[in-house]
């Protein structure tokens, strides 16, 4: 492979995963948002989202590459019960674990947010084991510059990476009509900016932030699902790492601010697979965290610039 | 309409209302006045549940406002324009108006009440599109005042709604509060200008610490000694 070769096929790669960073970082930063909490428990919930969509693939008896009419039927099918899942999920975290705490000190439910986080992680060791679990190559798979254009090329674009864009943009325009167009949306970016004066609107506040878990929730889940769709692996820790980096890219766009987590997301997605090519993978999260300390110290409103974060 | 008797409202250990006793009929304009620190908003809001009474209850048309959640007493017909202004500052001017109207069952009734609220400030109307934290203080002041006219609300709490305006601008909130009276709307003004809310106000309470010391019509706490040496400045 010549250099540039190298570099367009690593790009490709960060646009993917940056493409599952963007979705988690989304929950952490709506929920960062409205409640100030940094939900740690995030990326198990992710995590979770992987094997639950496992699990929906199979009672569904469709374990081998879809075809067809499938792809149509079936794959929605299982993007819609995974993320449902999820987002109830991710409500009933915060129903049973954050809102007892909702009026305590801002540590109380951070420190909760790791319990669940850990308590996340074991259902998932007992359910799954501690070994990498496959995931069944539900998506066709085809070399698309080779089969469809005839390029004989050494770069590796495949319809695989179609799905993981084809899937997060729609969420994503989906996510910005509702926030920014429908009345409940507003009611939410009301809370994160005001919470009292919302309450005085008439604006139930608990509605708002089941909502907001909701989803969180439901985006996590569809992010479980490509990865697991993408990569064919998962297992029980790995919502760890993909937590940290998602919550890295959130605070690179600046906590609560809605495009600066997907922008970041991309971002952290771009950095990691080209670290992992041109340093090491060994070398990626230190890299990534040292990027957090920075920004954190230099720039704690994200690196969009404002002064006072877009909160939701 | 509304009915408070023996408020309590603490803050932690702070003791903020000490048993306040009040109450405002259908079509009144009644004021709270006193000194900073005595109470008011507190006393507003307690009534609109931000703030929890401990001892005492309030009424509002039957209703015990103590035991509801703000959303509720909201959709009772309670808006309010608080202390501060509160406007949500990455929304836009249209936005604050429409989230003023968010707990209204009568959703086609809101088209006309924004051009009535676009009528009454003009400035509001030029600058619709534009981010209410970019607004200076006065255009927030208006748009707080209008976001709460949006609820079309029985009873309308005005916390210092002449904060922050020019002379003339006073002038023009203060017949805009007469109008709105006479056209239904029961309002509680809260007010650091007390001759301005006595003289559009029918009755008229004083507060010192956390109490009432002191409630008549209008006119003649106008007249009183001790309103006329404290809050109006006189000898
Ligand atoms: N959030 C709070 N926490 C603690 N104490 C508070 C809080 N809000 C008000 N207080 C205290 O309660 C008392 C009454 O305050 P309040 O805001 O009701 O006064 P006010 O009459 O509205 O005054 P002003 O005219 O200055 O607006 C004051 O002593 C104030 O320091
Ligand atoms: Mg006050």
């Amino acid at each position: 492979m010549a250099w540039w070769e190298v570099l367009v096929q690593q790009t490709i790669n960060g646009l993917t995963r940056g493409a599952v960073f963007a979705l988690i970082a989304l929950g952490y930063t709506m929920v960062y948002g409205i409640i100030e909490l940094i939900n740690f428990a995030h990326g198990d919930v992710f995590m979770l989202g992987l094997f639950v969509s496992l699990a929906w693939f199979t009672l569904l008896g469709a374990t081998q590459t879809l075809t067809g009419w499938q792809l149509v039927t079936v794959l929605p099918l299982v993007f819609l019960l995974t993320m449902l899942t999820t987002a109830v999920l991710n409500v009933a975290i915060d129903r049973a674990a954050y809102r007892p705490l909702r009026r305590s000190t801002r540590l109380a439910p951070l420190i909760t947010a790791i319990g669940v986080s850990f308590m996340l992680e074991n259902v998932a060791l007992l359910w799954k084991g501690p070994a990498p679990i496959a995931y069944p190559d539900v998506f066709p798979s085809v070399d698309i510059l080779r089969e469809w254009f005839g390029v004989d090329s050494a770069i590796f674009v495949t319809t695989k990476d179609l799905l993981v864009v084809g899937a997060t943009i729609p969420l994503m325009l989906a996510l910005h009509y509702f926030v920014s167009r429908t009345t409940w949306g507003k009611a939410m970016r009301a809370t994160a900016q005001d919470r009292e004066t919302a309450e005085a609107m008439g604006i139930n506040v608990e509605r708002t932030i089941l909502m907001t878990f909701f989803i969180g929730g439901a985006l996590a889940g569809a992010a479980g699902l490509i990865q697991g769709m993408y990569y064919n692996i998962g297992q029980w820790w790995m919502g760890y790492q993909a937590g940290l980096r998602a919550f890295t890219a959130a605070v690179l766009g600046g906590i609560g601010n809605m495009a600066g987590a997907a922008l970041g997301g991309f971002f952290i997605g771009f950095l990691s697979a080209w670290s992992d090519q041109y340093i090491s993978a060994r070398w990626t999260n230190a890299i990534v965290f040292a990027i957090l300390i920075l920004v954190l110290v230099f720039r704690p409103h994200g690196l969009m610039g404002e002064r006072t974060p877009e909160k939701v | 309409m509304l009915e408070l008797t023996d408020v309590h409202t603490y803050y932690g250990n702070i003791r903020a209302l000490r048993g306040i006793s009040l109450s405002v009929a259908p079509g009144e304009i009644v004021t709270l006045i006193g000194a900073n620190g005595a109470g008011k908003t507190t006393t507003l809001r307690t009534i609109l549940g931000t703030a929890r009474a401990r001892h005492g209850t309030v009424r509002f048309n039957g209703h015990q406002l103590d035991t509801l959640t703000t959303d509720r007493i909201v959709r009772l017909g309670i808006a309010q324009s608080p202390e501060g202004r509160r406007i949500f500052p990455r929304m836009t001017v249209l936005e604050n108006l429409e989230l003023g109207a968010f707990a209204r069952p009568d959703r086609a009734a809101i088209a006309p009440d924004l051009d009535r609220v676009f009528t009454l400030f003009p400035r509001l109307s030029e600058r619709s599109a534009q981010t209410g934290g970019t607004l200076s203080g006065g255009e927030q002041q208006m748009l707080a005042i209008g976001r709460a006219l949006m609820a079309r609300p029985a009873l309308l709490l005005l916390d210092e709604p002449s904060m922050g305006l020019s002379p003339i601008l006073v002038d023009t909130i203060f017949r805009i509060i007469q109008d709105i009276n006479r056209q239904g709307t029961t309002i509680l003004l809260v007010e650091q200008n007390a001759r301005m809310a006595l003289r559009v106000a029918h009755r008229g309470y004083v507060m010192q610490t956390g109490r009432i010391v002191l409630h008549d019509a209008a006119a003649a706490l106008l007249r009183s000694d001790l309103v006329r040496k404290t809050y109006l400045g006189e000898k």
